[in-house]
């Protein structure tokens, strides 16, 4: 029963270090979007209008289509799965916004709707995916109903750091060491590669229990 | 000891003399904060100046005599003015970043058959020049506030051409990073015609210098610079079709083509030595002062704001 108690809060942890990671990769990609729509939209004050507006009107989507998911059968596998989904729909954004912006540039004369646009196309569908991982967390961390806020609290606290850094070093360290492609394709990378690891631990997890489970009944 | 209580007097007197003139002098007739910057203008007796962000060390201002306007105040604009003796008469002029319409107030003056296009991407900054610098707007004049770049991209779309392209969107405080990337140069190289020549007043120092300057070449190879050390100004010339390895002397050019001296007598008036100035101008072929191993700034890998920290 100890045992169990323990090999619990190492999970919890781990959740808590992907929540890190989520908050972490939305405001990096955030602030390359900056940078990602200036050669073809400019640096007016409405170009970041326009990305604060698609970041926070996907997250809202995300949080609401998250906690809707997490009342299906939530798992650990499924939430590893979110998280490489994150990453896949990430990798448009290193391979074709060029070609996506320059059709965009085209079509929309008014910068202000050319960047609305661009940025719904490029980061909309990620920044959902990211922001479902947040009521999911929730829904694999509580255990009953008077923890509840605690723990959503704690989440919070641990994702919005997260973003908090995720912003800093980005834009003090990161546009200064690498091309704007590579910090996509890394955080990319990165996502796609905790879901695996998630999903290889939630399948370890299970074996692990389905070997307990045997070896009570055969004791019995 | 009355010799004493004479020279403090007299201290005192120059004290309050200086208070009292400095505050006569420097009058703010308006400010505002905008979506960009603050916004200051300001009187100096006969001097009127536009100011950004006052506090900074390096304030890009704008000024002009009231009772002169066309006489240019400042060094660095008098330095644009130089390219007139490479290219003596560009039809199309681009204006790319505003100020107090002074330039385009003189280039409208020494060339009024010309068309010149004004962009700005603060629309205070413009209403600013209108109402205080009497920036002047006509069927040949005209001003487009939007973002640098993007005009420019959209003026390729439209197949324009420009003979003499003005960069002057830099100032010591913030650069915009997407106007110093090699692929911005290369839209700004398809839009010059084909003697077009490319002015442009940059602010870089430490390790930006030598980015910037690698850059420019990678897209023009060559070019003519005049830099100014103290205040990290440096004015940029270069043209479409590759510069002579040094630029030729004033007698020659002057020799070459009878509207370059015309137009240097009339500079003249408005208190510009051009020959002079012309003289600063070095080709880099001859002195490069960057290292030629310096990185390139692109669309991907532009942090020019990072890299001009002293």
């Amino acid at each position: 029963m100890q045992a169990l108690n323990k090999s619990v809060n190492y999970q919890n942890l781990f959740i808590y270090l992907l929540a890190f990671t989520s908050g972490f990769s939305i405001m990096c990609i955030e602030l390359l979007a900056g940078r990602i729509l200036a050669p073809f939209f400019g640096s007016s004050v409405h170009i970041w209008g326009s990305i604060i507006t698609v970041f926070m009107l996907s997250l809202s989507f995300g949080y609401l289509l998250g906690g809707k998911f997490s009342t299906q059968s939530a798992s650990l596998t499924r939430y590893g799965a979110i998280f490489i989904i994150a990453g896949i729909t990430l990798l448009p954004i290193a391979a074709s916004s060029t070609w996506l912006m320059e059709a965009i540039f085209l079509a929309v004369e008014d910068s202000r709707y050319g960047s609305l646009l661009a940025s719904t196309v490029l980061f909309f569908l990620p920044t959902v995916i990211l922001g479902m991982l947040s009521p999911y967390s929730v829904r694999l961390l509580v255990t009953n109903s008077n923890e509840s806020g605690q723990v959503a609290g704690r989440l919070y606290f641990v994702a919005t750091l997260g973003s908090a850094l995720g912003t800093i070093i980005t834009s003090f360290y990161l546009v200064l060491w690498f091309d704007i492609n590579t910090i996509v394709i890394t955080v990319s990378l990165v996502l796609s590669l905790l879901g695996v690891i998630t999903i290889l631990l939630a399948k370890s997890h299970a074996n692990f229990r389905t070997t307990n489970l045997q070896r009570d009944i055969s004791h019995a | 000891m009355p010799n004493a209580i004479s020279k403090l007097m007299l201290g005192l007197f120059f004290l309050m003399a200086a208070f009292i003139t400095n505050n006569a002098m420097a009058k703010v007739i308006h400010s505002e904060r905008s979506l960009y910057s603050n916004i200051l203008v300001e009187d100096k007796g006969d001097l009127r100046c536009l100011k950004f962000n006052v506090k900074s060390r390096n304030t890009r201002q704008t000024c002009f005599f009231k009772s002169q306007p066309q006489k240019l105040v400042f060094n660095y604009t008098k330095l644009l003015l130089t390219s007139l003796l490479v290219n003596p008469e560009p039809k199309r002029i681009l204006i790319i970043g505003l100020g107090g319409g002074t330039m385009s107030n003189t280039l409208h003056q020494l060339l009024p058959d010309s068309d010149i296009d004004n962009v700005e991407i603060d629309p205070s900054v413009i209403k600013v020049a209108r109402q205080y610098f009497g920036f002047l707007e006509n069927e040949q004049i005209k001003t487009y506030s939007q973002d640098g770049r993007v005009f420019v991209k959209r003026a390729l779309l439209k197949k324009q051409q420009y003979d003499w392209i003005i960069l002057d969107a830099f100032n010591g405080d913030y650069i915009p990073e997407h106007l110093m990337t090699k692929e911005f140069l290369e839209e700004i190289k398809s839009l010059l015609s084909k003697e077009g020549i490319l002015t442009a007043n940059t602010f870089s120092s430490s390790k930006l210098y030598a980015y910037e300057s690698a850059t420019y070449k990678s897209v023009f190879g060559d070019f003519y610079q005049v830099s100014n050390q103290d205040d990290n100004n440096r004015v940029i010339l270069a043209r479409n079709t590759p510069l002579e390895q040094s630029p030729l002397s004033v007698e020659v050019l002057i020799k070459q083509n009878e509207s370059i001296a015309k137009l240097a007598s009339e500079l003249l008036a408005i208190g510009v030595d051009v020959k002079q100035l012309y003289q600063n101008m070095k080709s880099t072929t001859t002195h490069q002062d960057w290292p030629d191993d310096s990185p390139i700034l692109t669309d991907q890998f532009a942090p020019a704001n990072l890299l001009n920290i002293n």
